[in-house]
C-alpha cells in the first residue's frame, strides 16, 4: 500500500501513566478496545498487509482496513474505512497511525488521521470529536482500570455534510 | 485556511467544580503543570502569571471568570528571547458536564507571529492536560518532565 500520498488532517496526543507494551496491547486487543471504543471491538492481524476490523457491539462490521506499518510497541499504521455505502468512493481512504514513545515515567501516544485528499472541517469533525473521547477513555482504563462512560453519536454537521455528498448514513 | 490555533479536548471523570479548582489553584498546578504556580486573584482585568521556581515565565490578564464554566486569560511568554516580543495570545477553557464526566476544551488562539510559538504551545498542552486528568482521576499527576516532550516546549 502506498501511504506516501496521505497527509495528516488531525493529530491528537495524550500522555498515559503506563508502559509502551501495555498501550500497544490496549490499542490492539479486542477485550481492551470494547471498554474504551464506544463498545466496539478492534480485531487486528499484527503484520503488514494484515486485516484491521472494528465491529459494533452487535457484531456487525463498522470499520475495515489493512495494516500498513506494524512495529510493536512503537508504531502502527492502518487504513480505517467506515463501512457506510459510497463513503470510500466519495471521500477516499482514511489512514490512522499510532506512535507510542516513552516520555519520562509515562508514555506519549500520538494518533494521526491521514487522508489522500483535502476534506472539509465538517467531514473531519467525526474524527475530531471521536478520537479525544476514545483516547481519554483508553487512558482512564490503563490508569484506573475503569473506562469513561462517554456517550456520543456522530456529529450532526458531519452527517449533514455526508448526506449532501450523497453518502447514505445510518 | 483556518486561522492558526490549538484546540484540545479531553474527558475527565470529575465535577466541573473540582476541575475549575484545579485550573485556578497553585497547589494543583504545581503538580500537573511542570511545577508551575498560577498566580492571580482571578478577577476580570487582574494580572495573571506563571511562576516556576521563583521565575516568571508567562504573564497575562484575566479576561473571563465564569465559574465553573468558562475561564479565559491572555498569555505572553516573557523568558525566551525568541518569543518574548510576540503579541499576547489568548487561552480559553470551557467546562461542560457530559453525563458523569466533564468535557474540557482548551482553545489557544491569536498566533499571528512566529509559527514556532504555536508549535511550542501545541507540544506543551497535551502533557499538561493529560497530567491534570491523571491527577483528578487517580490522585497522581504524570511524571513527564518538560525535557521529555520530544520537541521543544515553552
Amino acid at each position: 500500500m502506498d501511504i506516501a500520498k496521505f497527509k495528516p488532517a488531525t493529530v491528537y496526543t495524550i500522555y498515559i501513566a503506563s508502559t509502551p507494551e501495555k498501550v500497544w496491547e490496549a490499542l490492539t486487543s479486542a477485550e481492551f478496545s470494547k471498554q474504551y471504543f464506544f463498545g466496539n471491538t478492534v480485531e487486528i492481524e499484527q503484520k503488514v498487509g494484515g486485516r484491521y476490523i472494528v465491529r459494533q457491539p452487535d457484531g456487525s462490521l463498522h470499520i475495515s482496513g489493512e495494516v500498513a506499518e506494524c512495529d510493536p510497541p512503537r508504531k502502527l499504521t492502518f487504513t480505517f474505512n467506515v463501512d457506510w455505502p459510497d463513503l470510500i468512493e466519495k471521500l477516499g481512504p482514511t489512514l490512522v497511525s499510532y506512535e507510542i514513545e516513552p516520555a519520562g515515567d509515562a508514555v506519549r501516544l500520538t494518533m494521526t488521521e491521514w487522508h489522500d485528499r483535502p476534506l472539509s472541517d465538517d467531514i473531519l469533525e467525526g474524527g475530531r470529536q471521536g478520537w479525544p473521547a476514545i483516547l481519554s477513555s483508553l487512558k482512564s482504563v490503563l490508569e484506573t482500570g475503569k473506562p469513561l462512560q462517554v456517550k456520543m453519536g456522530p456529529p450532526a454537521r458531519m452527517l449533514a455534510a455526508l448526506k449532501e455528498l450523497g453518502i447514505k448514513v445510518p | 485556511m483556518s486561522k492558526p490555533e490549538f484546540v484540545y479536548v479531553t474527558y475527565i471523570e470529575t465535577t466541573p467544580e473540582k476541575l475549575w479548582q484545579a485550573l485556578t489553584s497553585s497547589e494543583f498546578s504545581k503538580a500537573y503543570w511542570f511545577g508551575t504556580e498560577l498566580r492571580s486573584d482571578w478577577r476580570v482585568g487582574s494580572p495573571f502569571a506563571l511562576v516556576m521556581d521563583g521565575t516568571t515565565s508567562d504573564v497575562g490578564e484575566i479576561l473571563e471568570y465564569d465559574r465553573p464554566r468558562r475561564l479565559s486569560y491572555t498569555f505572553q511568554h516573557v523568558l525566551k528571547e525568541e518569543f518574548r516580543n510576540e503579541q499576547p495570545t489568548k487561552v480559553v477553557f470551557t467546562l461542560e458536564p457530559h453525563g458523569k464526566l466533564v468535557k474540557l476544551t482548551l482553545t489557544h488562539e491569536g498566533f499571528d507571529g512566529v509559527p514556532e510559538l504555536l508549535n511550542a504551545i501545541s507540544n506543551g498542552w497535551p502533557a499538561i492536560l493529560s497530567s491534570l486528568k491523571s491527577l483528578l482521576e487517580t490522585g497522581n499527576a504524570l511524571a513527564v518532565p518538560m525535557s521529555a516532550l520530544g520537541t521543544k516546549g515553552l
